[in-house]
């Protein structure tokens, strides 16, 4: 009796730990379709429910421009850093002696690094380079502020490979290069997706950057975009609802679909970092 | 005399080595190549700016003019300005919203919930507490600000339940905000923390459970003698991310509250792009800039050390 209770009490517990997680989006959600420039109720299934809102908020935010910003954006960091940081974790693990751990350390000691101990250079370094107001200005220095981890969770990775295999590659005949392409890289594969998940959400939800660097909304990434949606339409709630919520959608989407994958992720991702 | 001979011997040592020598400086070559890349956008995105930070920190500079060398005024500025000191105490009271909470609940909800992840319902569970971890913390900061506003569920809730004179908005509050602003951190952090410390206590050997039953142990020597001293890694790992995501907060308070009412939840990241982009003082942005990096070093230090210690 004792443990159908106790087990009772857990379910309950669990059940309103998700209402306290979803409630704020449910909130968002209902005032979303209230009538836009009206001031809703917190949480209310409204009489007349405005989906044209969301159709609104779509034109207003120029989502499809904004998608388009935040893919580039995407696309210029998570690749290469995954390639480069994939080689360095590689090199460190693998090619070098006792002799270079100061290299590494000197990798890891950015890891705890906050973003603004450096934006204010970065800001005067971007537009020395004639890159301010352009994705570049977010894609470079995200690069380089994301390697201290990647190439932390890489060495990681590469320290677990074992020995025999380089040497087995090595009595094949195959250079550093073609092992590193041919046996390593596919033995990773695990730990490159992870990578590769963590370092997509933090581009796309990436904020200070865009804030600083890039004045135009549809430069930027998803968050930022967000940031200057609510400066823009902070006061009407409906259609702030329903533009911060659309914002959210695609990677909702994508959590749902690879839940698993980026549970895993973000998991490891926090016990690692 | 000592000296000839270490000298010597390394002579001899280098002569040893000469034959592979070839080898070990291409296989050195071999190893830049592949370090190269990483390091150069690292040495130019983080530690150039890094140093910059540094000098610029001695300066005394409206960004546009010519700078003055300041020495380290900036620093004592930091030190001694009420307005900057309670700047930094304030993100030290969201550590304890960002961290003490979702740790302490996280730990007690963790521990009660432990063998009902399983099954679809635990896969349910784990994304929806994983739902404030995905979204980015700009959208946490509306959805919350709407949470508070005066219409928001928050009073909602008050007035549906009779506590009408508690119904305020809560971000606009003097006493509040701060208070209020902290629990969107727990809010964004809880989830992950109960998912790191229910996997942690799944690595936990049952038969600890069970001979702490055998003895007679309740559920709270149970969860003192078992489950705290095996999750002392986890534990560690919640409170560096949670103290760092306190410290370093920028989004959700720009978002939230633009630091106000007053500088009443004002945090460091907020004051070092304020003072460097709209009140042009570089140079004193910048010593705030490399005190809060170290703020951060310190406080998280004796966290990784205390839970590393027994591990060995």
């Amino acid at each position: 009796m004792n443990a159908a209770a106790r087990s009772l009490l857990a379910r309950a517990l669990i059940v309103l730990l998700m209402a306290v997680t979803l409630l704020p989006f449910l909130s968002m959600f209902s005032a979303a379709l209230a009538p836009s420039g009206t001031y809703p109720n917190g949480l209310e299934w409204p009489s007349d429910p405005q989906w044209i809102n969301f159709v609104k908020a779509f034109e207003v935010a120029n989502m499809g421009e904004l998608l388009k910003s935040s893919a580039l954006i995407v696309l210029g960091v998570v690749p290469v850093s995954v390639l480069i940081a994939t080689m360095a974790g590689y090199g460190l693990a693998k090619l070098t002696s006792n002799r270079y751990k100061w290299l590494y350390l000197v990798f890891v000691a950015g890891l705890t690094l906050p973003f603004e101990a450096v934006i204010t250079p970065l800001y005067y370094e971007v537009r020395a380079l004639g890159l301010l107001n352009t994705r570049f200005a977010i894609i470079l220095p995200l690069i380089g502020l994301y390697m201290p981890f990647s190439v932390y969770w890489m060495r990681a990775h590469f320290l677990n490979v074992p020995n025999d295999l380089t040497e087995a590659a090595q009595l094949d005949g195959a250079t550093r290069w073609d092992e590193f392409w041919k046996v390593q890289v596919p033995l990773a594969r695990p730990a490159i997706m992870s990578l590769m998940i963590l370092l997509f959400l933090w581009t796309w939800n990436q904020f200070l950057l865009p804030v600083v660097l890039v004045r135009d909304p549809l430069q930027r990434t998803m968050a930022g975009a967000l940031g200057a949606f609510q400066g823009q339409w902070g006061t009407d709630v409906p259609l702030l609802c329903a533009g911060s919520l659309l914002i959210l959608a695609p990677t909702i989407i994508l959590f749902l679909i690879f839940q698993r994958q980026f549970v895993a992720a973000l998991m490891q991702g926090a016990v690692k970092g | 005399m000592q000296v000839k001979t270490a000298s010597g011997s390394n002579r001899n040592d280098q002569g040893k080595r000469l034959p592979r020598k070839k080898g070990s400086r291409k296989s050195r070559l071999v190893a830049w190549v592949f370090i190269t890349p990483a390091a150069v956008v690292y040495a130019g995105f983080v530690l150039v700016p890094l140093l910059m930070s540094v000098y610029y920190s001695l300066l005394r500079w409206d960004g546009i003019g010519k700078a003055r060398f300041n020495g380290l005024a900036n620093y004592v500025v930091v030190m001694t300005d009420p307005d900057l000191l309670q700047i930094i105490g304030n993100s030290f009271l969201l550590v304890f919203y960002f961290t003490v909470i979702p740790v302490g609940l996280g730990l007690a909800v963790a521990s009660a919930i432990r063998s009902h992840m399983g099954g679809p319902f635990g896969t349910a569970t784990r994304t929806i507490l994983f739902l404030p971890q995905v979204i980015p913390l700009v959208a946490a900061g509306i959805a919350w600000s709407w949470m508070y506003a005066n219409s928001g569920l928050v009073n909602q809730f008050l007035r549906a339940v009779g506590l009408e004179s508690w119904a305020r908005g809560w971000l606009g509050d003097f006493t509040f905000a701060l208070p209020a602003m902290g629990m969107i951190g727990a809010w964004v952090l809880l989830g992950l923390c109960i998912m790191l410390l229910v996997t942690g206590i799944t690595k936990i050997d049952p038969s600890l459970y069970e001979a702490a039953r055998l003895d007679g142990a309740g559920a709270w020597d149970e969860f003192r003698y078992v489950t705290l001293p095996g999750l002392r890694q986890e534990i560690g790992v919640c409170v560096t991310v949670t103290i760092i995501q306190a410290l370093a907060a920028f989004d959700i308070v720009y978002i939230a509250t633009g630091g106000g009412p007053g500088i009443n939840t004002t945090v460091p990241g907020l004051e070092i792009y304020r003072l460097a982009f709209a009140h042009r003082q570089v140079g004193l942005a910048s010593a705030l800039a490399i005190v809060l990096m170290i703020l951060v070093l310190v406080s998280i230090a004796p966290v990784q050390w205390f839970t590393r210690e027994r591990k060995q």
